[in-house]
């Protein structure tokens, strides 16, 4: 305790820890290029480093440095134009040694087919997501996170499809398929129809989420399991944190599935040879691909593995949440129009007259300071907790990590002072008015956004819309203030975020003490700021620049001063 | 009798060439050569080159007589006053870095280039009917070769034979990286050889056999060359040339060991009747330092040591016409063993015209040793009109490989032979002197895929049904609410009333 409330030392001690760490595991590379080499494969490594934004405690790294090695199946009479991809990842967690020994089976047996049209790149990536990303920003020769990486000596094309493999045990007992890409991208429905055929077929116990998928659907288990499931995958969908070392190959439009080899203590085993004989069905057929794979939906939710959610069925949901917010915004905006145009021209017609002489009397000055200062609060948010973790760390007695996620509730926690501020310079003119008109703004920016983000990662979207919509729509100075204050402090970003860790966890069958929830809380906010500096997830800065500024406008309309 | 008739016939037949050929002798003469070359990953290289010349003047004069020299190439010449032609059709890509520098690489697809003479008005006329006639001569698409995928390179493609001048504008090139080389193409360029499969060399050109490898590229190459020492007339040079890379992984189970029954599945029988010359050079360079030596069967008569590509190299050379090699066993066999396993100057720019014609980038670069040189070129994509697009739009569309020639410095200092007597392997590029040589290399093609709108069934009927409600809903809608009015004419615009002001200063009545 008292030994290490010293940050000085407590960093001290954590390098140590670091320094004594890293040799005992590294990637055996040699070892590989000379297996690689000896089935006929070219052979490449890439060497990458990588000095991340804070130290991530979750996976224990901070400055992070590995090599990749990956080998080329070079296709006969092919002029190496389109290629496919398997990726194992390995690092200390998991060293997946199974499923590098699957891929090299694999590639060893590849090797003396004369079928393959494209070429098979197998590829080994050293700590899981960040050497991928290394490899794929080298291959596409773009650097959009600040890798610094050796420049690739082989290529192989467009890279058409990708498929991660994870064998977490020795024993095999189903197959988990995880879709979620970075920021929610899902690829193409084939693929996985693609895989799932083949296990089908093979007689192989395919999972999704970890969920066994319902056997007979009159039950009225089946519905509920599909329930659940559907929710499983929106939450990690909305988490947009991929969901396996496929996730960020979507961005490179490469359609890219994980599958995870799961010991769940079942009865059934299956050896590899099982579980090769579907990864080479999947190759075989994405081998085949004339074109890349369009032709299926790119917007779903699975409920099962065979059955899924299309986007027209689903759409409409979110289209009619935002409708409440378009419905009001209307409303507010003909209260003022009444108001201000009723008593002077009752005899206008109300459509005709220009709307504009009702806001300039509500004054400039009432909307246009609540906004730049719940901005000004958004962007601290995203500044302050990254540039100010080395003085944080200094003056109190915490680790960088402890220090960014500390500074993050803090300045969150700040922002619900505003409106406070905010009367300091308003004049009180027309009270009854601004707020309105603050209140339309709001509605219209919040609208907007959530139209955004449900077009491109529906399940947030849905998520937030289905959180905001109610409070933003109810929110007014007048009325129960503490009820509505309590709504919306339950329905603010972050306690969206702290439901649906619990909510995640309760699916999971795996229901969470408040103590652990809390702790898993601010894991997860150091994990979305990382992800945001090192993947570029877009979650960090969608909920710390658009979402928390727009929820803090209502928050300033529920205090408005009458 | 009737029986006697057919046969008397046939013998006269058979006599005819050869009573011909006492008394005239062959102007034209054949040289056939297969080189095997173990590539430095372990496959096998080989490389057919036959080669037909011819010492007439075909432009000149009126030549209706052909014996060796293929019928339907040299009425190409006479017709379309060809200097040089170069096609290349090729199914996969050389990899320079594991199978080291080829004799002569060819891009992945359809390569066509052809000078023509001086003579010739219209070039991009000929240009098109010489790529039609190509593409019936070969069965390949190179009829698909117009104005958008033409250029005229002024640096790259120098004329590789007898050339009296070098104006480029008599120069076109170009290549199809779509097109895909099959058992069809391959039928008619052994049409070309003058033994076809019967006998010689090509007997080993099995179909099955040659596209069961890791690259295939076939080419036909004419050129004028000197007819003798002083020059002062052509002759026509006909090289087809073959070169497939066999994997030894896969065909040879993990060992290195190969011969000729296990690469082609036939041997050599007999030598080609019309051939004067007929070998097989297998090189037996030493690569390694470690004492790793490798052992040809049956043991070669003689070797052959020359410069080749800037290293000094060693073939065992198997000459056909020689009894000796193919008596001994009926049949020539080669085969080998390992007895251990192995171990800124000047840029030229022109821009693309949309739909006319393509870019062309040519850079004249010195490399300095030892480092890496990468020329981005960055493009936008755009959208192309919506009949442009190809059956198969979600595949990517094609940028044609780009090429690298050189001027290599060579390791060893090449000795000057005379042209006629060194093997075809070594003389496929004029000679640029002794200190350093010429080599050509191809990148990949690249695939990139363009902004495609969704060619799907629901996106066109939705955008069908939104056209044909549009049009009919606009027009009756306008029949149903117009309502028709008779209207005054108006009392005119600002030309009348400036014209009525004209009239009334002259005096005349207003209109």
């Amino acid at each position: 305790m008292g030994l290490l409330s010293d940050p000085v030392r407590r960093r001290a001690l954590a390098r140590l820890v670091l320094r004594l760490n890293a040799p005992l595991w590294a990637l055996p590379v040699a070892w590989l290029e000379r297996t690689m080499r000896s089935v006929g494969l070219e052979v490449y490594t890439q060497s990458f480093s990588r000095k991340l934004p804070f130290p991530d405690e979750t996976h224990e790294r901070y400055m992070v440095s590995g090599i990749n090695v990956y080998g080329i199946l070079r296709a006969p009479r092919a002029a190496s134009t389109e290629s496919l991809v398997l990726t194992v990842p390995c690092g200390p967690e998991s060293t997946n040694s199974q499923a590098v020994g699957l891929m090299l089976a694999l590639a060893a047996h590849f090797r003396g087919q004369i079928y393959w049209a494209k070429d098979i790149i197998f590829l080994v990536t050293e700590h899981d997501l960040l050497g991928s990303e290394a490899w794929l920003e080298a291959y596409h020769d773009v650097n959009v996170t600040g890798m610094q990486s050796s420049p690739l000596q082989g290529r192989a094309g467009a890279i058409q499809a990708a498929v991660a493999l994870e064998l977490s045990s020795d024993v095999v007992t189903s197959l988990d398929v995880a879709v979620e890409g970075l920021n929610g991208q899902l690829p193409n429905l084939d693929l996985l129809n693609l895989f799932q055929t083949f296990c089908q077929k093979g007689g192989l116990l395919c999972t999704l989420q970890g969920k066994l998928q319902p056997q007979d659907r009159t039950s009225a288990d089946g519905p509920l399991q599909g329930v659940q499931t559907l929710l499983l995958m929106a939450l990690q969908q909305a988490s947009g944190h991929p969901r396996g070392a496929h996730g960020l190959f979507l961005r490179y439009r490469v359609e890219a599935l994980t599958l995870r080899g799961v010991n769940s203590f079942r009865q059934h085993k299956y050896d590899l040879v099982a579980v090769g004989k579907a990864l080479e069905g999947v190759f075989r057929k994405l081998n085949h691909l004339l074109e890349r794979l369009h032709q299926s939906f790119f917007f779903y939710l699975l409920p099962a593995l065979s059955r899924f959610v299309s986007i027209g069925l689903y759409a409409p949901a979110a289209g009619f949440l935002l409708l409440v917010l378009a419905l009001k915004a209307l409303e507010l905006w003909m209260q003022l129009h009444e108001a201000g145009v009723g008593p002077e021209e009752a005899g206008g017609t109300p459509g005709s007259s220009p709307p504009l002489p009702a806001t300039q009397r509500v004054g400039l000055a009432s909307l246009v300071a609540p906004l730049l200062i719940s901005q000004a609060v958004g962007l601290a948010l995203y500044v302050l907790p990254v540039l100010g973790q080395h003085v944080a760390a200094q003056h109190f007695p915490v680790a960088e990590a402890e220090a960014v996620v500390l500074t993050l509730l803090a300045v969150y926690a700040a922002g619900l002072a505003l409106p406070h501020s905010t009367h300091w310079v308003l004049s009180t003119q027309a009270p009854d008015r601004s707020w309105m008109a603050l209140k339309l703004v709001a509605l219209i920016y919040l609208a907007l956004q959530l139209a955004c983000i449900t077009l491109t990662n529906f399940s947030l979207g849905f998520l937030l819309a289905a959180t905001m919509v109610p409070g933003a729509a109810l929110t007014k100075p007048s009325g129960p203030r503490p009820l509505c204050a309590a709504l919306l402090v339950l329905t603010s970003p972050a306690a969206t975020l702290l439901g649906g860790l619990f909510l995640w966890q309760q699916l999971q069958e795996a229901p969470l003490s408040l103590a652990e929830g809390w702790r898993l809380f601010l894991a997860a906010l150091a994990q979305g700021v990382l992800a945001h500096h090192t993947y570029g997830a877009l979650l960090f800065p969608l909920l710390a620049l658009g979402l928390f500024p727009c929820w803090l406008l209502f928050w300033n309309v529920l205090f408005w001063k009458c | 009798m009737a029986a006697a008739a057919p046969l008397s016939l046939l013998v006269l037949l058979l006599l005819g060439p050869g009573v011909w050929g006492q008394t005239d002798p062959p102007r034209d003469s054949l040289r056939e050569e297969l080189v095997i070359t173990p590539l430095p990953s372990g496959d096998v290289a080989a490389t057919f080159q036959f080669r037909t010349r011819w010492d007439s003047e075909l432009q000149r004069e009126e030549v209706s007589h052909y014996r060796l020299f293929p019928k339907a190439l040299g009425q190409l010449i006479s017709k379309y006053s060809l200097r040089e032609l170069h096609l290349s059709l090729t199914q996969g890509f050389w990899r320079t870095r594991y199978w080291g520098t080829p004799f002569l690489q060819a891009p992945s697809g359809a390569e066509l280039w052809a000078w023509f003479q001086d003579t010739v008005t219209d070039v991009d006329k000929s240009w098109k009917e010489l790529s039609n006639v190509l593409s019936g001569i070969f069965c390949a698409s190179l009829n698909f070769i117009d104005s958008t995928n033409t250029v005229t390179p002024s640096a790259s493609f120098k004329p590789l034979g007898l050339a009296n001048g070098t104006d480029h504008s008599f120069l076109r090139y170009a290549v199809l990286p779509r097109e895909v080389v099959c058992t069809e193409n391959l039928t008619p360029w052994k049409k070309l050889l003058p033994c076809s499969s019967k006998a010689g060399l090509s007997v080993l050109l099995k179909a099955d056999r040659l596209f069961h490898t890791s690259y295939h590229s076939q080419a036909v190459h004419i050129r004028p060359v000197c007819r003798d020492a002083r020059c002062a007339s052509i002759s026509w040079e006909l090289r087809q040339t073959l070169s497939v890379v066999f994997d030894a992984f896969v065909t040879g189970q993990g060992k290195q060991d190969w011969s000729l029954f296990r690469m082609f599945s036939r041997t050599l029988t007999e030598p080609c009747p019309l051939a004067s010359e007929s070998q097989v050079y297998v090189d037996v360079t030493n690569y390694s330092q470690d004492n790793e030596t490798l052992e040809v069967y049956p043991p070669p008569l003689t070797t052959y040591q020359d410069v080749v590509l800037g290293t000094r190299k060693t073939y065992a050379v198997y000459d056909l016409l020689d009894m000796a090699v193919i008596n001994n066993s009926r049949s020539l066999n080669l085969q080998l063993k390992w007895k251990r396993p192995p171990g800124n100057g000047y840029i030229h720019y022109q821009p693309a015209q949309d739909r006319m014609q393509p870019h062309l980038l040519e850079m004249l670069i010195q490399l300095p040793a030892s480092s890496v040189t990468k020329v981005s070129i960055q493009f936008e994509r755009a959208l192309l009109k919506w009949t442009e697009y190809t059956p198969d739009p979600n595949h990517g569309f094609y940028v044609s490989p780009s090429v690298l020639s050189a001027l290599v410095p060579s390791e060893v200092a090449a000795q000057p032979v005379d042209w006629e007597e060194s093997p075809l392997f070594n003389t496929l590029f004029p000679a640029s002197g002794s200190s350093s040589h010429f080599v050509r290399l191809y990148t990949e093609p690249l695939l990139v895929s363009l902004p495609t709108p969704d060619f799907s069934m629901p996106y066109n009927v939705i955008c069908l049904t939104c056209t044909v409600v549009a049009v009919c809903y606009g027009s009756f809608y306008n029949l149903l609410t117009r309502t028709f009015q008779i209207e005054e004419p108006s009392k005119g615009g600002l030309a009348r009333r400036l014209a009525n002001l004209i009239r009334r200063a002259r005096g005349v009545p207003p209109l």
